[in-house]
């Protein structure tokens, strides 16, 4: 799929220009580059600690960025809440999945069509996520939080597509799952995005990531280390070995 | 225990079933409100005073639910926004001559700014020092109290009027367990539409996972500072029938004791359940009444009882709402 895409010229919806943020003292992104065309899948690698969620934080408002700018549709939204970066349409599924004890799955695919206000709209939206991730259908009166890994998985991507997202950032989707499952996780990823949703992806597992990806940025302390056309960095076997570790 | 546990959980669930199927709850609704408007005649008037006081806190504690129950954050000097209320009447009735209903929304309205004043700066902190700026909060306003002319300084304002409703004197501690009567179901009715209205639920994902609640488009300090308002205006409308029906305030109603005292009655019933947060507030008020005949022992017997519900239900008495379908 990576070999003739026209995704290569499309319009550049996100664009994080010279961005550095950290936490307190501590810098984690020291000043990065990174542009994600509508309909491509964009991948972020590195090891732990490189820098990735910071990434995807900042980007959704959840860390302000102290130097440099991120733009969504040619917007700046450097300065914006994070509640206020959702409504423009990025999604952003956080590590750890956060999914909320004691609210059956149903209620937390409601949590994530808060802002669709038009019901008819928020009930088809609904039925998009069952019918993209059947079990979720059959488990929708279960506790959220005591559904399998990967079922959880499945259902804060759902929560954030009943946000109806414009992009979605994905944080280590296939953290703690089990190889089967890790393959499912990123086949719904594919098809997401050949149903049109644009993707950043943080991947630790980046032969993976990088089957899937279009493009692909490889973080290191901080720093974009190596960017290109993911079959290139695929094919790079000592990128692979450097610096993403496996 | 946690047999024990079980046990008290499942039987508390089916009384709460009871209460499922509408006749049976029509009905019990129906009988509380027989049994609230015949209470002064047959019970005479020191139940009727008790019980005055019992629906003070039902209003109270259903406040502080909201800050404390639906939007998970701690408050520890709620009793300060009751102070409001109640000084606000004091002041503008006695200094000012304003008629009570015209100083009741000044109550509301400067409740609801202190509210803002408060929770503004200090909601977008973590809860637990929401829960430090809360306390310092109220001991701020009973010092103020304490120290200022206008409050009256340490002995308070007394000769506080009593209210003219259309005719009708609020006077007889009868009239005001009426009016108190009133309060409580106004806060019921107001707590049960709040529960369910779309801030309902965005408190409701806030109190589980404020992040991913801002991530998924809830303005979280927004949606606190509702909360916080909102709580702050229950307490001021009963800090102004406190004050317009005792007569006479006094700096030290309005202690820490007294806020514990309401988060007591909220986390007792069980935090966020409207139905246990008002059988918490008549626990506290009624229980210490009850156990008057232990004399010296029933405050320490009470403690202990209080320390037994929450070692065995430590959610609270109320069982937990069953997810909706």
């Amino acid at each position: 799929m990576t070999s003739d895409q026209p995704e290569r010229n499309a319009e550049v919806v996100l664009r994080l220009s010279g961005v550095e943020a950290g936490y307190g003292r501590i810098r984690a992104l020291n000043g990065i580059d990174i542009e994600v065309r509508r309909g491509q899948i964009v991948t972020l690698l590195g090891a732990n600690g490189a820098g990735k969620t910071t990434t995807l934080k900042t980007i959704s408002g959840l860390v302000r960025p102290t130097a440099g700018s991120v733009t969504f549709e040619g917007r700046d939204i450097t300065q914006l809440r994070a509640s206020d970066i959702a409504r423009l349409g990025l999604a952003h599924v956080p590590e750890g999945r956060h999914i909320l004890r004691g609210l059956t799955v149903r209620e937390n695919l409601e949590l994530g069509g808060f802002t669709v206000h038009d019901a008819a709209l928020r009930r088809e939206r609904m039925q998009e996520v069952y019918r993209l991730f059947p079990i979720l259908d059959r488990r929708k009166n279960q506790d959220g939080s005591l559904l399998s890994g990967g079922e959880q998985q499945m259902l804060a991507m759902g929560r954030a597509l009943m946000q109806g997202p414009k992009v979605l950032l994905l944080d280590e989707p296939s953290m703690g799952l089990a190889p089967k499952l890790v393959l499912d996780t990123m086949r719904i990823i594919k098809r997401l995005n050949q149903e049109g949703a644009t993707i950043l992806l943080v991947e630790q597992n980046a032969r993976l990531a990088l089957r899937l990806a279009h493009y692909g940025y490889v973080l290191e302390g901080g720093t974009i280390r190596m960017q290109g056309p993911a079959e290139r960095l695929r094919a790079d076997t000592s990128i692979v070995q450097a610096y993403l570790g496996d | 225990m946690s047999q024990h546990d079980s046990v008290t959980t499942r039987l508390s669930a089916r009384i709460a079933a009871q209460f499922q199927t509408p006749a049976v709850r029509w009905g019990g609704i129906a009988l509380i409100l027989v049994f609230l408007a015949v209470l002064p005649a047959v019970f005479g008037q020191y139940a009727t005073v008790i019980m005055t006081n019992a629906l003070l806190y039902v209003v109270l504690a259903l406040g502080l639910n909201v800050v404390v129950g639906f939007a998970g954050l701690l408050d520890l000097g709620y009793a300060a926004f009751f102070a409001v209320g109640a000084y606000t009447i004091g002041i503008l009735t006695l200094e000012f001559g304003v008629n009570f209903w015209l100083a009741l929304p000044c109550a509301v309205v400067g409740a609801a700014i202190a509210g803002v004043i408060i929770g503004g700066p200090t909601l977008r902190l973590r809860s637990d020092y929401l829960a430090i700026v809360t306390l310092g909060f109220g001991e701020i306003v009973r010092f103020s109290a304490r120290n200022l002319a206008i409050t009256g300084k340490a002995s308070g304002l007394s000769g506080i009027g009593q209210p003219w409703l259309f005719g009708w004197h609020i006077a007889t501690p009868t009239d005001f367990y009426y009016v108190f009567c009133g309060l409580a179901i106004g806060a019921v009715i107001v707590s049960l539409r709040l529960e369910d209205s779309r801030l309902g639920r965005a408190w409701l994902y806030v109190r589980h996972d404020e992040d991913v609640a801002e991530a998924m488009g809830i303005n979280r300090v927004a949606v606190k500072l509702a909360a916080y308002v909102i709580g702050a205006i229950f307490a001021a409308i009963g800090g102004a029938f406190f004050a317009a029906n005792l007569g006479a305030i006094s700096p030290e109603s309005f202690s820490f004791t007294q806020s514990v005292l309401i988060l007591m009655a909220v986390i007792l019933g069980g935090m966020g359940k409207i139905p246990g947060v008002i059988l918490g507030a008549f626990i506290v008020i009624l229980g210490p009444e009850l156990l008057r005949n232990l004399g010296e022992l029933r405050l320490m017997v009470f403690a202990v009882m209080l320390l037994l519900i929450m070692l065995f239900r430590p959610s609270g008495i109320w069982p937990k709402r069953g997810t909706r379908s």
